[in-house]
């Protein structure tokens, strides 16, 4: 039930504290109101029923991806064959 | 710059996954005993069956799927009170997603629906306030249900209706809490779990912090691990680590959104309204102390629970004598070993609540049993 999601804000809507995501193409409003940092387009964010969750650090999903390139790099590749 | 499409698809890369997995074989030999995690959520186990995180993993590794579902763990006479209000006239009773399926003793939600109850599930509770707005002359109970993720959004709901003086909109809480649930399985004489996978959602609302006590009561490593397969296969190697330099500790690794405080706007939205209940029944578990939330004594105008108390039932109802879910909660049997698995119970016939929701352990093991192989090798 509670799986979240990562979508990414493209408006914000300060007033009725609300925010538009998209969701890989699938675009929906959702509340803002347990978020205490204001939000800006092109954040990426946790969505759960209706509401945005926390952000998603950037940085730090960055920083993952290369770790985990690495690791691919020190088993020799593709690690099928 | 990062886009949303590498950010999921970095998280599920097979090439990825399998080295992670190959260094996961090449640590475990040296793993002093089996290492058995329990994903305390059914996020992880849809995750694991969906990628085939099993077959990548070596014989002394297992996953045990724990009681993290809301829709699973919901006793049959919370559905009947459900089933109880939305049979009252002019009560419309809102509830999320899957619930509506779940088996109560008197049928399902759906079936009372079907019935002619006015029953309206939805995805997202603010949508409770237009109901409630456009059906002035009408009751609307909004039956809340979740873990501590979920719980603030009630939080949410239940404040603007107070603002709003939206006074016909009513709440049945049944939020629950994970902490007391990890407690009841570590409790248990026959558990073989000696560590933890956590799910990231709910600390992003609660912190890594609910682990400290899991960690240093019972010397069990507990990761905060995201729902990506690769988040799952990084939280493996974490723990296998862990238990071959014979350490216990809690570490987040969903850092990209859980930080050990968590979100305190939430955590004191939640504290509003909120307060402990002293018991609840968990299907599978049994009562369980201090395991879930009730509103606070100022908020009695909106519960349900007080305002028709003499309407709904209390009688406890166990489940069908052969479904296994109360075994598959507590970490102590899984889908196959159920022998109505996938021939009287399957996700269009649920006997159980594990086979209801999309994240329950035997639906999960339903629809990608056979296929996972295929599935890695292709995404
Ligand atoms: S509903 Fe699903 S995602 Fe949420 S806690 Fe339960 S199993 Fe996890
Ligand atoms: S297969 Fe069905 S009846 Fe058996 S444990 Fe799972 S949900 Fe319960």
């Amino acid at each position: 039930m509670c799986l979240s999601i990562p979508s990414e804000v493209i408006a914000v809507d300060a007033e009725r504290q609300s925010v538009t995501v998209d969701t890989l193409g699938v675009r929906r409003d959702v509340s803002s109101h347990l978020i205490s940092d204001p939000l800006a387009i092109g954040d990426y964010v946790l969505i759960h029923i209706g509401f945005v969750m926390n952000k998603i650090d950037r940085d730090d999903a960055l920083n993952s991806l290369e770790l985990y390139r690495e690791i691919v790099e020190k088993m020799g590749g593709n690690p099928l064959n | 710059m990062l886009e949303l499409k590498q950010l999921y698809q970095g998280f599920r890369d097979p090439t990825t996954i399998l080295s992670l997995a190959r260094d996961i074989a090449r640590l475990a030999d040296k793993l002093p005993a089996p290492l058995n995690v329990m994903e305390v959520c059914g996020g992880h186990t849809h995750t694991i069956m969906k990628y085939g995180l099993l077959e990548l993993l070596p014989s002394n590794i297992e996953f045990i799927h724990g009681p993290g579902c809301p829709v699973c763990i919901m006793p049959k006479e919370r559905i009947d009170q459900a089933a109880a209000l939305a049979s009252i006239d002019n009560v419309i009773l809102v509830t999320l997603g899957d619930m509506i399926r779940v088996p109560g003793s008197h049928g399902s939600l759906a079936s009372f629906r079907a019935k002619g109850c006015d029953i309206r599930p939805i995805y997202d509770p603010l949508d409770t306030l237009k109901i409630a707005k456009d059906n002035p002359k009408k009751t609307i109970v909004f039956f809340a249900i979740g873990f501590e993720t979920s719980t603030p959004m009630t939080a949410v709901l239940l404040q603007q209706a107070e603002r709003q003086g939206i006074k016909n909109l009513l709440f049945h809480i049944n939020h629950v809490l994970v902490p007391p649930a990890i407690d009841a399985v570590m409790q248990d004489s026959q558990t073989r779990v000696n560590a933890f996978i956590g799910p990231a959602h709910v600390s992003v609302i609660s912190g890594a912090k609910i682990y400290r006590s899991t960690v240093e009561k019972y010397a069990t490593p507990v990761v905060v691990s995201g729902f990506e397969p690769v988040d799952v296969m990084e939280s493996i190697l974490r723990l296998v680590r862990q238990r071959i330099e014979g350490k216990a500790e809690l570490e987040i690794q969903y850092t990209r959104a859980v930080s050990e405080a968590g979100n305190l706007a939430a955590q004191a939205l939640v504290n509003q309204y909120f307060q402990t209940r002293m018991q609840f029944r968990w299907r599978g578990l049994g009562e369980i102390s201090n395991s879930a939330l009730a509103l606070k004594d100022e908020f009695a105008h909106r519960d349900a629970e007080r305002i028709f108390a003499d309407r709904l039932p209390v009688k406890q109802i166990d489940d069908h004598k052969a479904c296994q879910c109360g075994d598959i909660l507590r970490g102590l049997a899984k889908p196959k070993d159920c022998k109505v698995f996938g021939r009287g119970c399957a996700p269009e016939t649920p006997l159980g609540s594990c086979m209801v929701s999309s994240e329950g352990a035997c639906n999960a093991y339903y629809r990608y049993q056979g296929i996972q192989k295929e599935t890695v090798a292709r995404s």
